[in-house]
């Protein structure tokens, strides 16, 4: 089982093995070689005009339990309110409950969980409420439980969740218990009208590639979704949902983490994550004082302040600000990228944002490949420029 | 304490570009690193062994080639390694990664903590920690930057989630997964090295895990890739040309229009 | 170009590469601008077992020989050599206790040396014996069973951070240098002070710095080697570490050599990369072959001394000699290629020009050293091979 070469196709133009990222195939004697290293990624598959790769796969996938029916979307508290996430996956949701002609619903865990007719709103034809104090803090591995135990009865065939900090650490644990596929971080969705299947569509290798997945033998088909990639539909306060709530029994049930205290940054005050515009700075500020610009900057805007990685190295810049592939993924509407050069680590970070604009004195730096708009100047000329238009007119 | 540490071997590069002429990848030369976050998950490893006592193990489940990672994790203060490799584990999703992971840390003996790092950088899903733990049936905490205390059963750990740091206590046994900002990776050290260029790494494969088969590799993965394919860049940068005050103005007219300030 | 180096010297060479890129590199223009002593770089080459590599294994070395000590100069000094400098002098401070010392000295303070704990300083120089080296005056009298010492060594490096001081001084003024003996002195003796940190054109990330004794006692066993073997004991010493000054020229030289082709590359004038150009490729070529010509007489040199060789008193000076000169050169150049850039302090290559002027006059300043050269081949007239 594995990747396999037909050589009686195969002419050995050596076309696939441009395609590997891994650089798993090989030429050996006029024809190709799968050489250690295949992840069967699939990569190379497409490439070949003479159809001579194969996936073979041991057994045919057992089929899907048919019974699981419906799109539920979890929705995410903050601070007694719904993410925003929360809406933008109830329209994607409804999309891909209508297009599964099923119903759309809502699942959310905590305490003291206001509002849940805004989510009535937001498409969701029924909502599940586990409200306990027990949950007050959500404990992960509790609600996993919990999530999982309600998922089992109501058995959705599609969960979507937020690719949030909390997403992307508690969903995978549910999907652990449940023995299902889950996709992280997905940009796409889409139901293939052939087979039924919901392909999830996300980026690899820092966003540098696109995979498309399904999940076809296992229920639900689960995927947490990049925030700010849906646009949430208007609500629409005339609809009609039911509500159920649900018991949290906690008796003899404790959580195996406790959760002290927190500390939250309260200089920022929008926070990158949720942020419609970024102002990000990089080594081009040359000292931590130059932030303060920015951060003017980000005041006239409304905007959330982020950092590419030196700044944070050199301690200029806290680490929660940092967008890149070791620190923050983020899609803003309008990011402005000031003094940074755009190395691909912190393109993964941003590369999605609606509009980038890019100001950089080096013509070739690397950020306006991916820019809407670039100014090659010195930014501690256009970026007073720019607050002063902002501020006076 | 015995401490398991899981590190994956990642191209060295997430450049992978498209040509646009021949339409083919452009590989510059990519060699195989370490995983950058699994650094910082060994490097907290070997510095909880140096506070607490006890052994670090380096696990990765890969190729043989593999086995390259595991040796400079031994440079860098593991002390000892095992490899995951068996034909068998090919094309395994996140959660296969996982189950086999658990089979080798159930095989290496009473374990407290499995440290791993955020993410990975070609896979970016971050899934393999949680469902780790899952399968273990330990504790987990994710996105942690700094361990606090260990004492006797009990972790006080301070995590980044999202905006806010909390504070934690946690249970050992427990995974967790470890961000940037836990730590500052050593180098190796030469007479690490050398101990490395001698110790014995043992491969473990589908027979030595006592796996069930139909949970790794692509059999075991709920999960397939049907697609892989490069993102169109639609965008074109419009550089802005002319003095510096008339491209502000330009800008600000055009972000205005879009409704974007 | 095939260097031949064992696997284990290849591994010294890019963990040494790796500490400087890794670790010097983004902190070096700050460590020259505020004159710092990179005590966080000193730890991590610690760690990293660096300071093993010059301490014998019965000693918890690593048993390393002068190649492998140049490997790791000339990857330190591609990068910063005032760094580079700090390490070098700790080697040459612990060189007299490893080859003279008794057992119970080894004992007491190798370990810590090649733990990185303690770091170590020579003094031979003085005002009034520079170059003329026997024209030393601390002296070290003996009184009930220890020595006292007065005098005052110039232009310590690690002079105040160090914690271990190889001290030579006059046991037996009378005899002049032949009554110069060597003593471990270590920091916080009373009587033993420093004076001011001297400000330097370069190696500003090392620390230079007068040692004052005043009644200074240490005790009879902290005499390296027999009373009076002093002279020999320098002179031994010195010819066993210039090569380490030629790896660090080396090293300098490549980094300036380095940042000239890639600036070169780059920088467009006349339409063209100014690379393209023959008066700068003259200028670059002749670099190239300096650097090559100097790493190779350099690792000729250490090999020979690492075989054992008796003498290699010329072979010594000449590995010093050529390399020193020849970075002054290629640092000058790589300034001159680079241009007006290349004169601004947000380029390395000033630093390198600054760097490299140094190892022309310490460790035996070049006159002198071709004084000895030609001293040596004086000698040898009428002998045949």
């Amino acid at each position: 089982m594995g990747l396999l070469i037909d050589l009686d196709k195969c002419i050995g133009c050596g076309q696939c093995i441009e395609f590997c990222p891994f650089g798993a195939l090989e030429m050996v004697g006029g024809k190709v070689e799968v050489r250690e290293g295949c992840t069967l990624c699939g990569a190379c598959l497409d490439s070949c005009a003479y159809e001579a790769l194969i996936i073979e796969e041991l057994e045919a996938t057992p089929a899907a339990d048919e019974s699981y029916r419906g799109v539920w979307v979890f929705a995410e508290t903050k601070d007694g309110e719904f993410s925003r996430v929360a809406y933008e996956l109830l329209s994607e949701g409804r999309k891909l409950a209508d297009a599964r002609q099923s119903e759309l619903g809502a699942v959310c865990l905590g305490h003291d969980i206001g509002a849940v007719d805004s989510l009535i709103a937001g498409g969701a034809d029924r909502v599940c409420v586990v409200d306990s104090p027990a949950l007050a803090d959500f404990p992960e591995d509790l609600c996993a439980r919990k999530l999982a135990e309600v998922i089992l009865e109501y058995k959705p065939e599609i969960v979507l969740a937020g690719a949030t900090a909390l997403g992307r650490s508690f969903i995978p644990r549910v999907a652990a218990i449940l023995g299902t596929g889950l996709t992280a971080d997905c940009t796409g969705l889409e139901i293939d009208p052939e087979t039924g299947l919901l392909m999830q569509t996300r980026p690899t290798f820092g966003g540098n590639l696109m995979a498309t997945i399904i999940c076809p033998g296992k229920r639900p088909q689960m995927s947490t979704v990049r925030p700010r990639v849906f646009k949430p539909d208007a609500p629409d306060q005339t609809r009609k949902g039911g509500v159920i709530r649900l018991d949290f029994n906690s008796e003899g049930v404790t959580s195996r983490t406790k959760l002290l205290s927190f500390v939250e940054d309260l200089a920022e005050t929008v926070k990158l994550e949720d942020a419609d515009v970024i102002v990000a700075g990089g080594r081009g500020l040359e000292k931590p004082e130059n932030f303060a610009m920015l951060e003017e900057l980000a005041g006239a805007l409304g905007a959330a302040v982020g950092s590419s990685r030196p700044p944070v190295d050199e301690g200029w810049v806290p680490y929660p600000r940092q967008v890149g592939q070791t620190g923050k993924t983020v899609c803003p509407k309008l990011y402005i990228a000031c003094g940074i050069s755009g190395a691909v680590q912190h393109l993964a970070g941003m590369q999605t944002a609606d509009v980038i604009v890019a100001i950089n004195d080096d013509p070739a730096a690397p950020i306006f490949e991916v820019a809407t708009y670039g100014i090659i100047g010195d930014l501690f000329k256009v970026v007073p420029m720019l607050i002063d238009r902002l501020k006076n007119g | 304490m015995n401490i398991a540490v899981c590190l994956k071997q990642v191209p060295g590069t997430t450049k992978v570009e498209i040509d646009p002429q021949t339409n083919t990848l452009v590989r510059q030369g990519i060699e195989n690193i370490v995983n950058p976050f699994d650094t910082y998950a060994l490097e907290e490893g070997v510095r909880l062994r140096e506070r607490y006592g006890g052994k670090v193990t380096a696990i990765s489940m890969g190729p043989p080639q593999a086995e390259a990672i595991l040796r400079d994790a031994l440079a860098t203060g593991a002390d000892e390694a095992v490899l995951l490799s068996d034909a068998a584990f090919a094309g395994a999703d996140t959660w296969a990664t996982a189950y086999t992971l658990s089979r080798a840390v159930d095989k290496l003996g009473p374990c407290d903590i499995v440290i791993c790092g955020r993410q990975t950088i070609d896979g970016d899903t971050g899934q393999v920690g949680p469902e780790l733990a899952e399968i273990l049936g330990f504790t987990f905490v994710s996105y942690v930057s700094q361990v606090e205390e260990i004492d006797g059963e009990h972790m006080r750990l301070k995590r980044l989630m999202g905006e806010r740091y909390e504070i934690l206590e946690a249970l050992l046994p427990a995974v967790i997964t470890v961000v940037k900002e836990i730590n500052t990776p050593r180098l190796p050290s030469l007479r690490g090295m050398a101990k490395a260029k001698s110790a014995t790494i043992p491969v473990w494969g589908a027979e030595e895990l006592e796996v069930d088969g139909n949970k790794i590799g692509l059999t075991g993965s709920a999960t397939r890739v049907i697609k892989v394919f490069f993102p169109q860049r639609t965008q074109r940068a419009e550089i802005l040309e002319g003095e510096l005050p008339g491209q502000v103005d330009y800008l600000i007219d055009r972000l205005r229009e879009a409704n974007l300030i | 170009m095939e260097y031949f180096l064992s696997e284990q010297q290849r591994e010294i060479k890019s963990l040494a590469r790796r500490i400087a890129e890794e670790r010097i590199l983004p902190v070096r223009a700050e460590l020259d601008e505020n004159e710092e002593f990179p005590w966080a770089i000193t730890k991590d080459m610690a760690d990293s077992d660096m300071f093993r590599v010059f301490i014998p294994e019965e000693y918890e070395g690593l048993g390393g020989g002068c190649l492998e000590l140049c490997l790791v100069m000339e990857e330190l000094s591609r990068v910063c050599s005032g760094v580079a400098l700090g390490y070098a002098a700790t080697a040459l401070g612990s060189y007299s206790l490893v080859e003279y010392g008794t057992e119970e000295q080894k004992k007491k303070y190798l370990p810590l040396i090649a733990s990185g704990e303690k770091l170590t300083a020579f003094a031979l120089t003085e005002s009034t014996a520079g170059s003329d080296a026997t024209n030393i005056k601390t002296t070290a009298v003996p009184e009930d069973g220890n020595y006292i010492i007065n005098g005052t060594k110039q232009f310590i490096t690690n002079g105040g951070d160090a914690e271990l001081y190889t001290v030579v001084a006059l046991t037996n003024p009378e005899k002049g240098i032949r009554g110069a003996s060597t003593f471990l002195v270590e920091k916080d003796t009373p009587g033993f002070s420093f004076g001011k940190k001297e400000k330097k054109m370069g190696v500003r990330a090392s620390s230079t710095r007068e040692l004052v004794f005043r009644n200074c006692s240490v005790p009879r066993e902290n005499m390296i080697g027999r009373e009076g073997m002093g002279f020999p004991i320098v002179m031994r010493l010195l010819d066993r570490s210039r090569p380490g000054v030629g790896a660090q020229s080396v090293g300098i030289a490549q980094g300036a050599l380095e940042a000239a082709v890639d600036y070169a590359r780059e920088r467009v004038q006349f339409e063209h990369p100014i690379i393209a150009l023959q008066a700068v490729q003259q200028m670059l070529a002749d670099m190239a072959i300096g650097v090559e010509a100097a790493r190779l007489l350099v690792y000729g040199v250490a090999r020979t001394i690492d075989s054992g060789a008796k003498s290699y008193t010329e072979e010594s000076a000449m590995a010093k000699v050529f390399a020193s000169d020849m970075a002054m050169r290629v640092t000058t150049d790589a300034v001159q290629v680079m241009g007006g850039a290349g004169y601004m302090r947000d380029y390395p290559v000033e630093k390198m020009m600054r760097d490299a002027k140094i190892t022309q006059i310490y460790e035996g300043s070049n006159q002198t050293l071709r004084t000895a050269i030609a001293f040596e081949l004086r000698k040898r007239k009428g002998r045949r091979e």
